[in-house]
């Protein structure tokens, strides 16, 4: 608080590593009920994975992690004082996630057309192996999903703390806490999508 | 912010150097006691409330059949009852309140890690509660599910399930976030000097608990996420009829309901490993066992969740090994009980009113703890499943236990942060009709529940009048008890006399300070710790 004390920035990451714990327990509830359910209906559960389109999860695999890397980068651009290489490589990180969720809106558009979504009469008429899968599959890609457009607003504020020189090339943790936590929302992804679009095939 | 910390000649301490005017001064304030005092009032304000709800059950059980409400308002009485004790008075409690206050003063910091994420927290539980309170007024009722939300009838009834999920939840965020907080705090702003076996038992207890808050408590977020998701959205991954399973949800909400009895009761024991020493003139028998319980207790009460759920439909191995780890979370606890009897063996005991509620706490706790194993076994325990031997046994457990500590933590340290003493024979004599009034109450319920009444209902056989009346009348002793602690308390913090630095001739941080402390507590002098927290020798106490 005071002025001649400098941020403790191992507090300051100690701090969100913490956080991204929570997270990943969060998360945890859901892979609980995915692997509880999967042993109870493991059939039912091949069934329901192929429904879903490998080329949809497989893409946004992919513009996700390029956009971790971009993050990785921009940290490093910033502190190596190169701060205009450096919001491009965040409004390139934004743009994957903005790819990511359109992606996502088509994938589910689509599902949803098809009658399948959490109530709908279709999926109820379903097997009950197949609708706790679909509705394992809405409500984890979707809490992913809002992490993703969470992860994208900090980096958003980040990068307007950037433009300000509120973060800097010598005052950059507010940036590696926004990229940690935008890893973690690859991280989930990187569980998600081999749990929904490959292990079953 | 530092040169008011240097002209603070002044009595009034942090009081008298708000940053914005008037109310803004608190509720924008990033000072740790301004918070803990938000909290603290916030809390006790809840727990009033509580109180209330809890007479108007006991006034219902006066007599069997219909007293003063019908089974409608009385489920929800209960279940608001059960929802503002746990979640708005015992779990952020000790913790917030006094974990607040207190916490970076004993480590020698001059507030904690995340001072503006702190008053966030403290934001998140006033939406929280006002969650919980709009849930009463709003379109379908208040809830009337037990403060377990079980499934499915948690997702089928019309009242306000969904709106009391939401205050969970953003409860549970509060609560996450003190503790990443806290433990933040404790692992980089402890001063120089302040090694970790120099550090206070009542925040070696904040630690451990705030170790749970961080593990456990982002499961309950999930759990009433996907009770909301299956009341608002129909995916019902507790659902039999959508292939789901309400046990999944039993063993999600123990899985973080279970360990936060410890984030419940283990700050208690901190305040108790605090007091004892300090009124007994003796150095804390055993500090690292102690230190070491509260991490074994921390640990082993996450394996236990599915004690909750004996009768529930588990595989008799399950129980069998769920019932087995129950067991060794007693080990823990008794060290603890063996080591405070120890050092206040031979000592030279004052009982002023902190070390009788502390004292209270260690009889009340151990009889709620042996109990408990009464209910770990798997036998006993279908035996009195769900009867209100369960209701007496877990009131004295969080009442006897963490609600005593509280009031102890109340009278110990109250004096400090607001610089004047209470009157300490009220004090004690309200100590007298409190302890009295809860065991009349709680041991009448125990007997009750023995001999087979069951917990949750607004009527039950005439059999049972006799014990009931007892136990209505133990709770209005109980109140009477409450209202003279509470006036008392109140009127000597703010009119009693100035109780100086350190009336109680600690040796812990917190009583080098002036009372009220200062804004940044210790200023620009970090100070140095050149002994333990019980050292009362070297402290010049002795």
């Amino acid at each position: 608080m005071s002025g001649h004390i400098h941020k403790d920035y191992t507090g300051a990451k100690f701090g969100m590593w913490l956080f991204l714990f929570t997270e990943v327990l969060l998360f945890g509830g859901l892979f609980i009920l995915y692997s509880v359910y999967l042993a109870r209906y493991p059939k039912e559960f091949i069934s329901a994975g192929k429904e879903l389109n490998v080329w949809f999860g497989g893409g946004n695999t992919l513009v996700l992690l390029t956009s971790s890397l971009f993050v990785a980068v921009s940290i490093t651009a910033l502190r190596r004082g190169a701060k205009r290489l450096c919001l491009g490589l965040l409004g390139a990180t934004i743009a994957c996630a903005a790819i990511f969720m359109l992606n996502k809106f088509f994938e589910w558009s689509a599902k949803i057309h098809h009658g399948i979504y959490p109530g709908s009469e279709h999926l109820k008429e379903m097997k009950h192996g197949e609708i706790v899968f679909f509705n394992l599959y809405y409500l984890t890609t979707g809490l992913h999903g809002i992490h993703v457009v969470i992860g994208a607003l900090v980096l958003t504020w980040a990068m307007f703390l950037i433009k300000r020189d509120r973060v800097n090339a010598n005052d950059w943790v507010i940036l590696e806490n926004a990229g940690l936590y935008w890893h973690l929302v690859d991280l989930i992804w990187i569980f998600i999508f081999p749990l929904y679009y490959l292990i079953l095939h | 912010m530092s040169d008011l910390t240097a002209t603070a000649g002044s009595d009034r301490g942090f009081f008298g150097e708000a940053k914005y005017p008037g109310i803004f001064g608190w509720i924008f304030s990033t000072d740790h006691k301004r918070i803990g005092l938000l909290y603290f009032w916030c809390i006790v304000t809840f727990f009033c409330v509580g109180v209330l709800l809890g007479l108007l059950i006991r006034l219902e059980l006066f007599a069997p059949g219909e007293t003063i409400m019908g089974p409608q308002t009385y489920n929800a009485t209960f279940t608001l009852h059960g929802v503002i004790m746990i979640f708005l008075f015992i779990i952020p409690g000790i913790p917030a309140a006094f974990g607040n206050l207190i916490m970076p003063i004993q480590i020698g910091a001059r507030d904690v890690a995340f001072p503006k994420l702190n008053l966030f927290s403290w934001y998140l539980y006033v939406s929280g509660a006002l969650m919980a309170v709009i849930s009463l007024f709003a379109g379908g009722g208040p809830p009337d599910t037990g403060w377990t939300f079980y499934v499915p009838f948690s997702a089928q009834t019309s009242t306000n399930v969904s709106l009391a999920a939401i205050a969970v939840f953003l409860l549970g965020f509060s609560s996450i976030l003190t503790g990443l907080n806290f433990v933040t705090t404790i692992h980089r702003l402890r001063t120089t000097g302040m090694t970790w076996m120099r550090i206070p038992l009542f925040t070696w207890s904040l630690y451990a608990t705030a170790w749970i808050q961080i593990l456990a408590t982002p499961v309950i977020g999930i759990t009433v996420a996907l009770l909301f998701a299956e009341r608002v959205l129909g995916a019902g991954l507790f659902d039999p009829t959508q292939g789901g399973d309400p046990i999944m949800f039993q063993h999600l909400f123990w899985i973080y309901s279970h360990p936060a009895v410890y984030i419940m009761v283990l700050p208690g024991m901190g305040v108790v490993s605090d007091i004892i020493p300090v009124f007994s003139r003796k150095p804390a028998f055993g500090y690292k066992a102690i230190v070491v319980s509260s991490i074994a207790i921390a640990f082993a009460g996450s394996l236990v969740w599915a004690h909750h759920m004996y009768t529930s439909g588990m595989s008799d191995l399950a129980v069998l090994i769920f019932s087995f780890l129950t067991f060794t979370v007693a080990i823990p606890s008794a060290i603890k009980v063996f080591n405070w009897l120890a050092t206040m063996y031979e000592g030279s005991i004052l009982l002023d009113p902190p070390l009788l509620f502390a004292l209270s706490f260690i009889l009340l706790f151990t009889i709620g703890g042996l109990t408990g194993l009464v209910l770990g076994a798997a036998a006993t325990d279908i035996h009195v499943h769900d009867t209100y031997f369960v209701v007496g046994h877990f009131h004295f457990v969080m009442f006897g236990g963490t609600g005593m500590a509280f009031f102890a933590a109340m009278h110990y340290w109250l004096p400090k942060i607001y610089g004047r003493m209470y009157d300490k024979t009220v004090a004690t004599v309200s100590w007298g009709v409190i302890f009295i009034g809860f065991c009349i109450l709680y041991i009448s319920m125990m007997v009750v529940g023995i001999e087979g009444m069951p917990r949750r209902y607004y009527d039950y056989v005439p059999e049972f009048t006799g014990l009931n009346q007892l136990a209505t009348v133990g709770s209005w002793i109980l109140a009477i008890g409450l209202i003279l602690m509470f006036v008392n308390i109140f009127r000597g913090i703010f009119n009693g006399d100035p109780a100086g630095a350190n009336p109680w001739g600690g040796a812990s941080l917190e009583w080098e300070v002036p009372s009220p402390p200062p804004t940044e507590n210790f200023g620009e002098d970090d100070p140095v710790v050149t002994h333990g927290p019980y050292d009362f020798k070297n402290a010049g106490i002795l």
